[in-house]
């Protein structure tokens, strides 16, 4: 049993204090300012003078016909994403497993795992010039093939598509990387036994490649599931536009638009609260599950 | 691995490597297209004749936007955010994931510690407080407001803690044994071991400060303080070019296409990063696995 040796230990808990700091005045401290959701806010009387409204915000967000449509629309989006994110890198992932030319197989991860690094304002803009309705090359080559011109970004019906699709483009890569990384981990041994029962390519897939990767699958879509709430602000605000809100309207960028747009902070605030404890209990609930399914500890 | 090389296989292969090159090249030529906009003439633009390489080659939308003043000093605000954020954000991401990475046994408290830092990960307070904390923190309009708030990512942390934690445990206990303390023990022993991790992970923040944009565009009340990304977000995305009062750029701007223009100002946002990435996705990809794949 070793003694606890304070002198040894000081230099340990003085290294933690400026993280301390930080994470006390930038992320709890905002959580002291959620009470604005319960406040009918003024910012002149600062936060502990102005008057008491109690859960009246959240009624007028309960009565408001937009946060329905608001919430199915985020639901909706995350979902797609989420689904999206876990399909494409695993079938890249096992296409490219199947590439015997390393340059090849090096070549194709660099390119698509580069979009991720690109900002949302980047991206946005090459995808507002490329899907332009009168300029952009996709709708030239759906011209050229004889189909009608869609305007992606202003069309409610396609942008929730549009978002998940680009989405999936941009961050597939990682995913990929991953799933690749799982697959290389597999015992060798496994797939020579599979061969001497007579499993052919596809069989070794199915029964071998899938098996040994489903903990990472789990552990990945598990992790996930505490994001069905985030349906990726960055690339909303910079591809959306009032034509589109009705299905491309998601939490944030709605308590965005009503907050800092419209200075409605208790409200805005309200919204943003919900989100936060619905968050916190999905993600729970998901390193609750991860624990459990794929034996993960975050630390 | 073997397997018989049929016809079937063959077949397969080579739809195999026409998919994924499909796949690539998609990510692939929106790239390739807005750079070739950047370089072609207005005229050819304006007639549709720009695909996937310039027409007219013309490096007129880059002179323009290189010589407009916003765009450079809001690069210089960038590069200096990325040089501070760094230094910020390794110093207390290394200063935190070592004790972290000590068993309870050496460390009280330990378990709420990490708690502490954990749960602002699962719950945070929203847009608006965290704005009003800025604020009342005398932050706005400062480098400061752009570095602070996410000065500590705890992702980051776990990931470097997992790392500190894999290191062979003799290492640590022979420097106790020769009479150095923790910091000593950190600084000249732990750290120099954990280069790999500590330079992917101060790439993935060199590429995260330089591509943030929305701090930018909150927490600064003047444009004229705006970091790159935010610069480009007002531009490229709000389709916002009517800050022109001089008549010398209206003429310049009658032979430019406004295309061009975003293409340009587009490109030159992501040249760091298409220049940063061959040479270091080896430690990009190696890096992502450190983080998920468990042993």
């Amino acid at each position: 049993m070793t003694r606890r040796n304070w002198k040894l230990e000081l230099p340990l808990h003085l290294m933690l204090v400026p993280g301390l700091i930080v994470v006390l005045l930038f992320s709890y401290g905002p959580m002291v300012g959620t009470v604005i959701a319960f406040e009918n806010f003024v910012p002149v009387k600062g936060i502990f003078r102005s008057e008491w409204v109690g859960l009246d915000h959240f009624r007028y967000i309960y009565s408001l016909p937009e946060t329905m449509a608001v919430f199915r629309n985020t639901v909706f989006i995350a979902s797609m994403k989420i689904v999206g994110g876990l399909v494409a890198p695993l079938a890249t992932a096992l296409l490219l497993n199947e590439v015997g030319r390393k340059l090849f197989k090096r070549t194709v991860q660099t390119v698509i795992y580069m979009p991720h690094f690109l900002s949302w304002v980047i991206m946005a803009g090459i995808l507002i010039d490329v899907l332009s309705p009168t300029t952009g090359i996709v709708n030239a080559a759906l011209d050229g093939l004889g189909l009608k011109k869609i305007f992606f970004l202003g069309n409610p019906d396609w942008f929730p598509f549009v978002l998940a699709a680009t989405d999936v483009l941009k961050e597939f890569g990682f995913g990929t990387i991953v799933y690749l990384a799982a697959i290389a981990g597999i015992n060798p041994a496994l797939y020579e036994a599979a061969v001497i029962d007579g499993a052919g390519r596809w069989k070794q897939t199915l029964h071998v490649t899938l098996p040994g990767i489903v903990p990472i699958i789990v552990l990945l879509l598990t992790l996930s599931l505490g994001n069905v709430l985030n349906a990726g602000f960055d690339q909303v605000f910079n591809l959306y536009n009032p034509s589109v809100y009705s299905t491309g309207d998601i939490l944030d960028t709605y308590v965005y638009r009503i907050g800092l747009g419209s200075g409605q902070y208790g409200v805005a605030t309200a919204v943003g609260l919900f989100k936060s404890v619905i968050s916190l209990g999905l993600i729970s609930l998901s390193y609750f599950l991860a624990y459990r399914l794929a034996n993960y500890r975050i630390f | 691995m073997v397997q018989r090389y049929t016809w079937g296989r063959k077949l397969f292969v080579a739809a195999n490597y026409s998919l994924l090159a499909l796949m690539a090249l998609v990510c692939l030529l929106p790239l390739l297209n807005v750079l070739a906009v950047s370089f072609s003439s207005a005229a050819a633009i304006e007639a549709g004749r720009v695909t996937l390489w310039p027409v007219e080659f013309t490096t007129r939308a880059y002179g323009f936007v290189a010589s407009k003043k916003e765009f450079l000093t809001s690069m210089g605000i960038s590069v200096q955010r990325v040089l501070l954020g760094l230094a910020v954000n390794m110093g207390l991401t290394i200063l935190t994931a070592y004790p972290l990475s000590k068993e309870a046994a050496h460390l009280r408290f330990r378990t709420g510690y990490a708690w502490i830092f954990v749960f602002t990960m699962l719950f945070s307070g929203g847009l608006i407080p965290s704005y009003m904390v800025v604020r009342e923190l005398g932050m706005i309009d400062t480098l400061w407001a752009l570095v602070m708030p996410g000065a500590v990512p705890i992702f980051n942390v776990i990931l470097m803690l997992n790392f500190f934690r894999n290191l062979p445990k003799e290492l640590s206990e022979s420097a106790f044994i020769d009479g150095a303390g923790h910091g000593q023990t950190l600084w000249r022993i732990i750290v120099p071991l954990s280069m790999p991790s500590i330079a992917t992970i101060m790439l993935f923040t060199i590429v995260g400060h330089w591509n943030e944009w929305f701090h930018g565009l909150i927490y600064m009340n003047d444009p004229i303080r705006y970091p790159l990304a935010s610069y480009l977000q007002t531009i490229v995305v709000r389709l916002d070019m009517t800050q022109l009062n001089d008549p010398t750029a209206l003429k310049f701007l009658s032979e430019l296409n406004d295309r061009a223009l975003r293409a340009a100002q587009i490109f030159l946002g992501m040249v760091p990063v298409l220049c940063v990435y061959p040479f270091l996705q080896r430690y990009f990809m190696s890096g992502i696995v450190l983080g998920s794949v468990k042993e």
